[in-house]
């Protein structure tokens, strides 16, 4: 290893980790992202030889809920090491520095290590007053953005909000608050929803990024396919009710307490890819289903205007407050059975009125 | 039996009534069977579809003693290929059948006549016009209304149908493959369930409006109609010429 050349491992040493430490640390991420068994060996080879690739963190509308995530990783070497990588450069929340010293960071950042850096982004930008309803150090949030944007090598859009928009972007989304992918467009980026993300998704997610040096591969909608090709549905514990038809049909009722699925309660799991079912909540704890709450769909586009979130339909705004699929099909039914119904009426009283011949024709033809 | 053929080909082409008189021989049985087994088929599936999205009752025991959702989503699926294979089948009897097979796949916009006679049909719906038009196929109205609410809405089913369905074959299945681009469209696939749904009661609406107006077209018009879909033949009334 060249003097010039500083890479993760001389930093990881540096900060006093373990070589021990880090083979685990190694072990581990290959395992979280099923890279098969050379893939230990991969990552500690990359870490140790590339140089080290700098990691800007960047909070926009956001209620950091995904660093609280992040923070909270479940294995302890994980979260040192990944932490110890990203605090090096700058995430407002966590670094040391402060007001001009940490600006000058970005600023460094983006001519020293230029189309090299990889920017994660927690939360979106507005767009509305010029960006104006979210300033960070005197600037807009959506002008920073750009500006870091322009010279990243690949962006992680981090939770729901700089996948999706999530809450602030909900109707009628007063601030034009917009995903990443809304406002850079020439950079790839990898979407890594969820409100928030899991810990281990996010770790996992970046050290692919920093150790290979470009994105792991993604799904139609941009995101990690490792983490998000299958909904919550696909590997919940209770799928064995859903199939058996045995619901919960009220938060107090027996089949609560006997833990069936919660769909009839609104549960979302069948169309929300993310990775809670498998990978699960705090140290692999539980997760939202298991606790007896039906998933809310936080991974998903617009799921914040998707409710009521305790009801199986989604109500349908065009149609007014409380209507769903199935009260405008049945009003819809109803009124043309009606409408037939009074047809019909008028039909046979006409040609009652004008007897049994009285379709217009000279019906020589008479048949039945 | 050859100037018949031409003259039904004319007639569904957009001039008429030369052909209908007497008994024409018009729905072929493989457009018989496939109506019949294809009604059979959204009925299967407007049910199921329905207690899919709603959930049923309840079931007693263990879970590994039941099955039913299992199977009420299977029925779904069942049906959903049957449907899907039919109307592949049919699309291709719309070229090989006679030339009315073809008629609920496209409406002749561009051609004035189709039009005014739809008006002549409302006019008929509306008691205004006292004698309706005669058919060997179906009338434009029927026509129109068969396309918008039954093609459209059928390959729309199918379409949204096996996008929801390779969500549980996984995504490097072929249905992800064929129709995973709804997803591009809904990224949020609860979208598309909610869309779904509302494709079946457009579906109640036009089975309403089907029955009625066979039923009362084989009453009230100058042709059979119901009995024509079971025996294929249909018998005018009537031979005049308009
Ligand atoms: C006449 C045609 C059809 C009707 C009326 C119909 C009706 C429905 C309804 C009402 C639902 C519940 C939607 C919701 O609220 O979530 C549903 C779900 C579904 N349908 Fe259909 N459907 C039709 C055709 C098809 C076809 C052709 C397929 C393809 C195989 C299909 C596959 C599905 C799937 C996969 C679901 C979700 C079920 C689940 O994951 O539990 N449907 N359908
Ligand atoms: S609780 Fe939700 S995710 Fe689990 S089986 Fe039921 S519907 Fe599916």
């Amino acid at each position: 290893m060249g003097a010039d050349i500083e890479t993760f491992y001389d930093v990881i040493r540096r900060q006093g980790v373990t070589r021990r430490s880090f083979v685990k640390f190694c072990s581990l991420t290959a395992t979280s992202l099923g890279l098969g068994s050379m893939g230990a060996s991969t990552i500690a080879h990359a870490l140790e030889t590339k140089p080290r690739v700098p990691v800007i963190w960047l909070h926009g509308l956001e209620c950091t809920c995904c660093s609280e995530s992040f923070i909270r990783s479940a294995h302890p070497l994980v979260k040192d090491v990944v932490l110890s990588m990203i605090s090096l450069d700058y995430d407002d929340t966590i670094m040391a520095a402060a007001g001009h010293q940490a600006e000058a960071i970005l600023a460094e950042t983006k001519a020293k290590y230029k189309g090299r850096y990889i920017l994660a982004v927690e939360g979106n930008p507005p767009l509305n007053e010029d960006g104006m309803y979210c300033i960070v150090g005197g600037q807009p949030f959506v002008e920073k953005l750009k500006w870091m944007a322009a010279d990243a090598a690949a962006i992680i859009a981090w939770g729901t909000c700089a996948s999706w928009g999530c809450v602030q972007a909900a109707r009628p989304n007063p601030t034009r608050a917009t995903p990443i992918d809304g406002v850079i467009k020439d950079k790839p980026i990898i979407k890594v929803p969820g409100c928030p993300p899991i810990a281990e998704v996010m770790t996992a997610v970046v050290t692919y990024v920093i150790t290979f040096g470009h994105l792991p591969e993604l799904d139609r909608q941009g995101r990690p396919k490792m983490f998000y090709s299958q909904r919550i549905h696909d590997k919940c514990y209770r799928r064995a009710h859903f199939d058996a038809g045995q619901f919960v049909e009220a938060w107090d009722d027996e089949g609560a307490r006997k833990g069936y699925c919660l769909y009839k309660m609104g549960c979302r799991g069948p169309t929300t890819y993310n990775a809670c079912s498998t990978v699960r909540w705090n140290n692999g704890v539980s997760y939202p289903i298991q606790s007896g709450h039906p998933c809310i769909g936080c991974a998903e586009d617009n799921f914040w205007d998707k409710g009521p979130f305790y009801s199986r339909l989604t109500n349908i705004k065009q149609f007014g407050i409380e209507k769903n699929a199935d009260t405008v099909g049945m009003a819809a039914a109803g009124v043309v059975g009606a409408a037939v119904v009074a047809h019909a009426a008028v039909t046979a009283a006409k040609r009652v009125a004008r007897g049994r011949n009285g379709n217009g024709s000279s019906n020589d033809k008479q048949t039945g | 039996m050859p100037e018949a053929a031409s003259l039904i080909a004319a007639d569904a082409v957009g001039t008429d009534s030369e052909a209908a008189c007497g008994v024409v021989y018009v729905y072929e049985a493989p457009v018989r069977f496939w109506h019949w087994i294809n009604a059979l088929a959204i009925l299967v599936l407007g049910v199921t579809g329905y207690f899919i999205g709603r959930g049923i009752p309840t079931m007693p025991g263990e879970a590994s003693a039941n099955f039913l959702f299992g199977y009420i989503r299977f029925a779904h699926f069942a049906a959903g290929y049957i449907l899907t294979v039919g109307f592949l089948l049919r699309i291709y009897w719309a070229f090989v059948g006679k030339p009315h097979a073809a008629q609920i796949f496209y409406v002749p916009v561009w051609r004035k006549s189709w039009w005014s006679e739809v008006w002549q049909e409302i006019l008929w719906y509306a008691f205004v016009v006292k004698r309706p038009k005669k058919y060997v196929g179906h009338n434009p109205l029927a026509q129109l209304v068969m396309f918008v609410m039954y093609t459209l809405i059928t390959v729309f089913m199918i379409v949204t149908g096996f996008a929801l369905y390779s969500q549980g074959e996984g995504s490097d299945s072929w249905q992800h493959k064929l129709f995973g681009w709804v997803f591009a469209i809904w990224p949020d696939s609860q979208d598309v369930r909610t869309w779904h749904h509302l494709g079946l009661w457009v579906i109640v609406v036009f089975a309403i409006i089907h029955i009625y107006s066979s039923i009362r077209e084989d009453i009230a018009s100058r042709q059979t109609i119901v009995s024509t879909m079971i025996s294929g033949e249909r018998i005018f009334r009537d031979d005049q010429r308009d």
